[in-house]
């Protein structure tokens, strides 16, 4: 008798929570494979090799430009050779001439001819030229992939689990409309934005898996295990079975935890914490309401423009925003401006040697001054029912907030002229994310109405660690010592001065460093909804005096991994990890 | 048909700037050009033939014009080459 013993499985990291069971459908192999099928509708094929010229134009000239503003016309002179590389008569006519004559797919022909100049060039002895292939790649890829995308968009199924190298926020999100059940991906950390928007959509998620697009095939049955970071290819029918049964009980518990929903988050000692919400897409309001949330500590804004790849206008925001301000009313709405650079967005097309070092945050919405008024001033507008707050990214230094104040000021004083409406007591954060934040706290609480900790970035800043590098992530640990310490002095000297703390990073949402936060004295939190009956769950069983103890223990440990398992024994005597 | 042999001069050779110079100059008249080099010919007005160059300080090249404006064509790009692309030789 034939038994299909042997199930594959693939470890990765988990970045989402849940499990499913479902169809693959395999996006990398999708864009980044050249079909070579023969293609005799040559009229269409020659369309859209037109439209894929037409968009990477566009987008070429938008990086052009940007890099124009910021590196000056002597050294954006490279992207300029793309964009004359886009309208290479030769090149095209070369194309088209064979897409004609040989009925290929014009994606093949694209990659044909182009590659010969890249094998050229990565012949040549000179390092330079060899580099200057990598930049023909560029070029090339974005042709295929624009072309493909043409094709792609109307092929997207419904109901399968997604496959693919890496994904971009927009592609995230362009999936998240088809009812995907869940992502794998070879590239990405926990903090990468996919998982961060996984995790969001509530949406099983096993980052990291080597060759992932290469061992799991389309239409493959595959379950993504987003506890245990596994992925498990064409499993037999007994663990699928075992599978279906973990979903079950998963889904009694979440019932259980349900039922705490709308009662307040109180510790064991009587300490009130807030619970709020962070938030990506507009789309997910409801969701976040429902979850029992009391409100939005984070709305995270750039989504808005990287799902269109265009900021939106004014208009537009004006409208987002004073819609999700009235379904929440009168809970707070914390907007926080546009974040981009670091792995974000616009700025990452400009080659930073440290991104993360680089122009990101207020520092690039201090260089654009048009985009972030815009912004400030639809906020504003938005925010005559006094619910809204408005958020900093990124900040550094006091004089980036002493700036922003007063183009906000002055964006005031014009609505004031003009007898436009808003709220003029609305209050203006930042995200403390950068160590030198930390450092004179007492100093920024004269310019800002309240803080919240974005712990990802300062983790990566506090231990020096690209977060993204797999060479060093394993040195990024929110449970290192030196994590614990600088929260601990933040909330000592933020009581000291009155200043309202909250915590957005990832660590807020994560049970395990649930006890050591309330140790420190942190009341509010903001979290990813779906993270909320877990950790309410245990705030209701906690107790703040307890946790400041276990939180001193763990500050005299040299080693994250011995406060791992403090915080782990202390949370399983509770009973309060979930087991399977 | 004109034959012109030059010699790149500039420290950087043939890189991006000047490669992409060249074909907006090549770009202006109707004649075509073609580089030759090490017996490689390059469609002139084709700006990632250009890019493929790869021609070093010291490289010899041979460039050819052909068409109605062969002259002032030749005349404009090979001042171009001889000057060194206007960068620091």
């Amino acid at each position: 008798m034939l038994t299909q013993k042997n199930n594959i499985i693939l470890h990765g990291l988990a970045a989402s929570a849940g499990i499913s069971i479902g169809k693959v459908y395999n996006y990398s192999k999708e864009v980044f494979t050249i079909s070579d099928e023969k293609n005799s509708n040559v009229e269409e094929a020659l369309k859209n090799f037109e439209l894929a010229l037409e968009q990477s134009y566009k987008e070429l000239n938008k990086i052009l430009k940007l890099a124009q503003e910021r590196m000056g016309e002597e050294r954006a002179a490279i992207f300029e050779a793309h964009l004359m590389i886009l309208q290479d008569q030769f090149l095209i006519s070369t194309i088209k001439g064979r897409i004609e004559k040989e009925e290929r797919s014009p994606e093949f022909i694209i990659h044909d001819e182009i590659s010969k100049y890249q094998q050229i060039m990565l012949n040549s002895e000179h390092v330079y030229m060899k580099e200057r292939a990598s930049d023909i790649e560029d070029i090339k890829n974005r042709l295929i992939k624009n072309y493909q995308k043409r094709k792609w968009v109307s092929r997207i199924v419904n109901d399968v689990i997604v496959i693919a190298k890496n994904l971009t926020p927009a592609d995230t999100i362009l999936f998240s409309r088809c009812n995907v059940l869940g992502y794998v991906t070879e590239q990405g950390g926990l903090t990468s934005h996919a998982a961060i928007i996984s995790r969001s959509l509530n949406l099983p998620a096993v980052v990291g898996v080597i060759d992932a697009t290469k061992l799991i095939n389309d239409n493959d049955i595959i379950i993504v295990d987003g506890y245990n970071g596994e992925v498990i290819i064409k499993p037999t029918e007994d663990i699928i079975e075992k599978y279906k049964q973990k979903i079950e009980k998963i889904k009694e518990y979440n019932k259980k935890l349900e039922k705490i929903k709308n009662i307040p988050a109180q510790t064991l000692d009587g300490v009130k914490i807030t619970l709020l919400g962070n938030m990506d897409l507009k789309e997910e309001i409801e969701n976040v309401i429902e979850s029992g949330i009391e409100g939005v500590g984070l709305l995270r804004t750039e989504e808005l423009f990287m799902e269109s790849g265009f900021i939106p206008s004014e208009k537009e925001q004006v409208k987002i925003y004073k819609k999700l301000s009235e379904k929440l009313y009168p809970a707070v709405l914390t907007i926080r401006a546009f974040d981009v650079g670091g792995d974000k967005f616009l700025p990452a097309d400009i080659k930073e040697d440290n991104p993360f070092l680089g122009w990101r945050g207020i520092r690039f919405l201090l260089d654009k001054p048009e985009i972030f008024i815009s912004q400030i001033r639809a906020v504003l507008k938005a925010s005559i029912n006094g619910n809204i707050q408005f958020m900093l990214p990124m900040v550094s230094t006091l004089r980036e907030v002493i700036k922003a104040r007063e183009i906000i000021d002055q964006v005031k004083a014009e609505l004031d002229k003009n007898q436009i409406p808003y709220d003029k007591n609305m209050k203006i954060g930042i995200m403390l994310e950068v160590p030198s934040v930390a450092v004179i706290l007492e100093d920024f609480a004269n310019y800002v109405d309240f803080v919240s900790i974005g712990t990802n970035d300062l983790i990566q800043y506090l231990l020096a660690v690209d977060r993204g590098n797999s060479v060093v992530s394993n040195l990024y640990d929110e449970f290192d010592t030196a994590v614990i310490a600088i929260l601990k002095r933040i909330m000592n000297r933020t009581k000291k001065v009155n200043l309202p703390v909250s915590i957005c990073g990832q660590m807020a949402s994560d049970l395990l460093a649930l006890p050591l936060l309330l140790g420190v004295g942190i009341t509010t939190f903001s979290i990813i909804p779906s993270a909320l009956p877990h950790i309410k769950n245990a705030i209701l069983n906690l107790s703040v005096n307890e946790c400041k103890e276990l939180a001193e223990k763990c500050l005299t440990y040299p080693h994250p991994d011995l406060i791992k398992k403090e915080v782990t024994d202390f949370l399983n005597s509770k009973n309060l990890l979930y087991k399977e | 048909m004109i034959e012109r042999k030059v010699r790149i001069i500039n420290k950087a050779g043939l890189h991006t700037r000047p490669a992409s110079m060249i074909v907006k100059i090549a770009a202006k008249y109707k004649s075509e050009f073609f580089i030759n080099k090490d017996g490689m010919e390059i469609n002139g007005k084709s700006i990632i033939g250009v890019m493929t160059l790869a021609a070093p300080q010291g490289a010899e090249l041979e460039l050819t014009f052909d068409g109605p404006d062969e002259e002032e064509m030749a005349n404009e790009i090979v001042d171009f080459f001889n000057r060194g692309f206007d960068e620091e030789c």
